[in-house]
């Protein structure tokens, strides 16, 4: 049983990451036009936290939202598609990398501000507790946001307001090319949840199993009305963008997460499980098709037209 | 038709709505037990509670922006910033996020917000609590502007941008607060991209909006008098603008004032006259059109200097009798 759902899990990151090196390929062939961020190295981290929800509840993402959508539920084609521009995108070719959007799966978005989402997600989990829904809202952003004023603003409302929300910071340990020491003097991001009078845990963002459970109770939680601040503890593979190739990290510091990256580690826990090294490979061989095939999928798709299109919606007067 | 002030007209709309529909909701700062830095919110809380009439801590961004997740997730917000000028400090909220996400996510969604803020002079509150920032927002696609200029625009206007599926940005022009008007006895709305004819002229035709258009009345009765036949145009949707009015409106008299309380370069009247200019309407022009604005300054404290630097019904007279020579 453990074995099973342990292999989806498994499955899981690796959608997101063969997903995520499938994009890193177009975008370099220039394939793909536009930026994008990528979240290699984060899979633990997103998979760790969705897995624990439901499909009522919510989620808000931030710009490295790839892996957040796929695993809320969005059709991999659409989301192709609407990287590469596309009218059968998810967001019909209006949103690109940075701003997909899902609302059938619940999933309010990317965001091309940092900290932008953030109020947005409170917003939602608001709503929630004025529709007395049990659903619980998800917002994720990087560490580089706990430093907007949005973050602040955000998390005092959500506290003194008890909603159903959990804020998952993603500390992949670089703000687009700044190094979280240089942004924060301390070391623990979630020692400001105390701040708000809200709970805070850091949790090693690159085990799976942790985040997991870490994720299960906080939205425990969150569905009693108190808000929480989890911090994974993470790093990104790639650089910010398509701009950034990371090139200024010291490559001491990027070899030492290499060893702790979270698909390998997952494998570890797996094999211990007694899963042998074929089904691993096999899984691994049949998502990187299935990516594959959805990305022909979108490649086929013709460009949109009208972009007058959907500036309004239709009024209800 | 019943008696009202400005602000009893823009409460009555948020008290019917709020009796009307039960996903409406009010947040905001000291918009409670307070009633509102302005007291048009005053008894809601009282008649609503504490999960209709939402008391905030000063935080903007959570503010307009939990408004904004709201809208996109069952709700109808109606938020209050508590002076225009504030809007800058949530700005990215408005107009990063309420103003795109329809377009965005492709018309996955709607985003049915209302964000009511107190514009303009009033109260000599000097440069940061005084401004017409409207023309600022204005510009931006996927914000709906839209500026009462009596009780009867404010209560059907408001009515109006809470029934509407987009984000609308509800300007008060806080000197109109104690105006009596009179509303309707029932529940009614206006057109958001509709502007209103508020007097028919036949020698120049006045388009303003706003606190301005009663400058307007008054310079109309006054220039009457003298002879002077003259028509406001009140645009009360300011994005959308309704520029076939407009362009007719010019037309009939050929002679055009164009009077707002902001400043002057870069605002609402520059569209305006660029409209009147891209058309046909350009050719029955007798005289060049006229702007009756705010000088290009920071508002400031002195009630003197105060007034010499906003626009008011002489100035407008001025150049109503300059446009007729």
């Amino acid at each position: 049983m453990e074995k099973t759902s342990h292999l989806l899990l498994y499955r899981k990151m690796q959608l997101v990451r063969q997903f995520e090196e499938t994009v890193a390929e177009i975008s370099k062939s220039g394939e793909m036009y536009g930026t994008t961020h990528l979240a290699t190295g984060q899979e633990a981290a997103e998979v760790g936290v969705i897995s624990v929800l439901s499909d009522s509840d919510f989620v808000v993402s931030n710009h490295r939202g790839h892996g957040h959508l796929l695993l809320k539920g969005a059709c991999m084609i659409t989301l192709f598609a609407e990287l590469l521009g596309r009218e059968g995108g998810i967001c019909k070719g209006r949103g690109g990398s940075m701003h997909l959007l899902d609302f059938a799966h619940n999933n309010v978005g990317e965001n091309g501000v940092v900290g932008g989402g953030i109020p947005i997600a409170t917003g939602v989990a608001l709503s929630q507790k004025l529709q007395k829904t049990n659903a619980v809202t998800v917002c994720f952003f990087g560490d580089g946001a706990t430093n907007s004023g949005a973050f602040h603003e955000a998390l005092n409302f959500a506290a003194v307001q008890k909603l159903p929300i959990v804020f998952v910071c993603e500390n992949n340990q670089y703000g687009m090319s700044t190094p979280i020491a240089q942004s924060v003097k301390i070391q623990n991001l979630a020692a400001r949840a105390l701040a708000y009078g809200i709970c805070g845990e850091r949790v090693d963002g690159n085990d799976l199993l942790a985040v997991k459970k870490s994720a299960e109770f906080a939205v425990r939680g969150a569905q009693n009305g108190e808000p929480s601040l989890l911090v994974l503890e993470t790093y990104r593979s790639h650089g910010h963008s398509r701009s950034d190739d990371g090139s200024l990290r010291d490559q001491a510091e990027v070899a030492k997460w290499g060893k702790r990256d979270p698909i390998r580690r997952f494998e570890n826990v797996l094999m211990r499980e007694g899963v042998s090294e074929e089904e691993i490979k096999a899984v691994e061989v049949e998502v990187k098709a299935e990516v594959e095939a959805a990305l022909n999928a979108a490649r086929a798709q013709s460009a949109p037209r009208g972009a007058e299109k959907y500036v309004f919606s239709e009024g209800r007067v | 038709m019943r008696k009202t002030t400005f602000r009893g007209a823009i409460r009555a709309a948020l008290d019917f709505t709020l009796s009307e529909d039960k996903k409406a909701f009010l947040i905001g700062e000291d918009i409670g037990a307070y009633g509102g830095a302005f007291k048009v919110t005053e008894g809601l809380y009282e008649k609503y509670g504490s999960e209709r009439v939402i008391d905030t801590p000063v935080s903007e961004n959570a503010i307009v922006g939990g408004a904004v997740g709201a809208a996109v997730s069952g709700m109808r917000p109606i938020a209050e910033i508590m002076f225009s000028d504030f809007l800058t400090v949530c700005a990215d909220q408005l107009i990063n996020q309420a103003a795109k996400l329809s377009y965005m996510s492709g018309g996955q969604t709607s985003v049915p917000l209302v964000v009511r803020a107190p514009s303009g002079t009033g109260g000599n509150a000097a440069s940061q609590q005084s401004q017409s920032l409207e023309g600022l927002f204005a510009g931006v696609a996927g914000l709906k502007v839209v500026m009462p200029s009596d009780a009867y625009t404010a209560y059907g206007l408001l009515r109006a941008a809470v029934k509407d599926d987009n984000p609308v940005l509800f300007l008060e022009p806080k000197s109109l607060y104690g105006d009596e008007g009179e509303i309707e006895d029932g529940d009614y709305t206006l057109a958001i991209d509709k502007a209103r004819v508020a007097i028919a002229g036949s020698d120049v035709s006045v388009i303003t909006y706003g606190a301005m258009t009663k400058c307007a009345f008054r310079a109309a009765r006054t220039l009457k008098n003298r002879g002077i036949s003259v028509g406001v145009l009140d645009l009360v949707s300011l994005s959308p603008l309704d520029r076939g009015a407009i362009i007719d409106f010019a037309k009939k008299t050929g002679r055009v004032v164009i009077a707002h309380e902001a400043n002057k370069s870069f605002g609402i009247g520059a569209e305006v006259a660029a409209t009147i200019c891209e058309s046909e309407a350009l050719c029955s022009l007798k005289k060049p059109i006229l702007r009756v604005c705010g000088l290009d300054t920071p508002i400031p404290f002195a009630r003197e200097l105060e007034a010499e630097s906003r626009p008011n019904e002489e100035k407008l007279i001025s150049a109503i009798e300059e446009i007729m020579k």
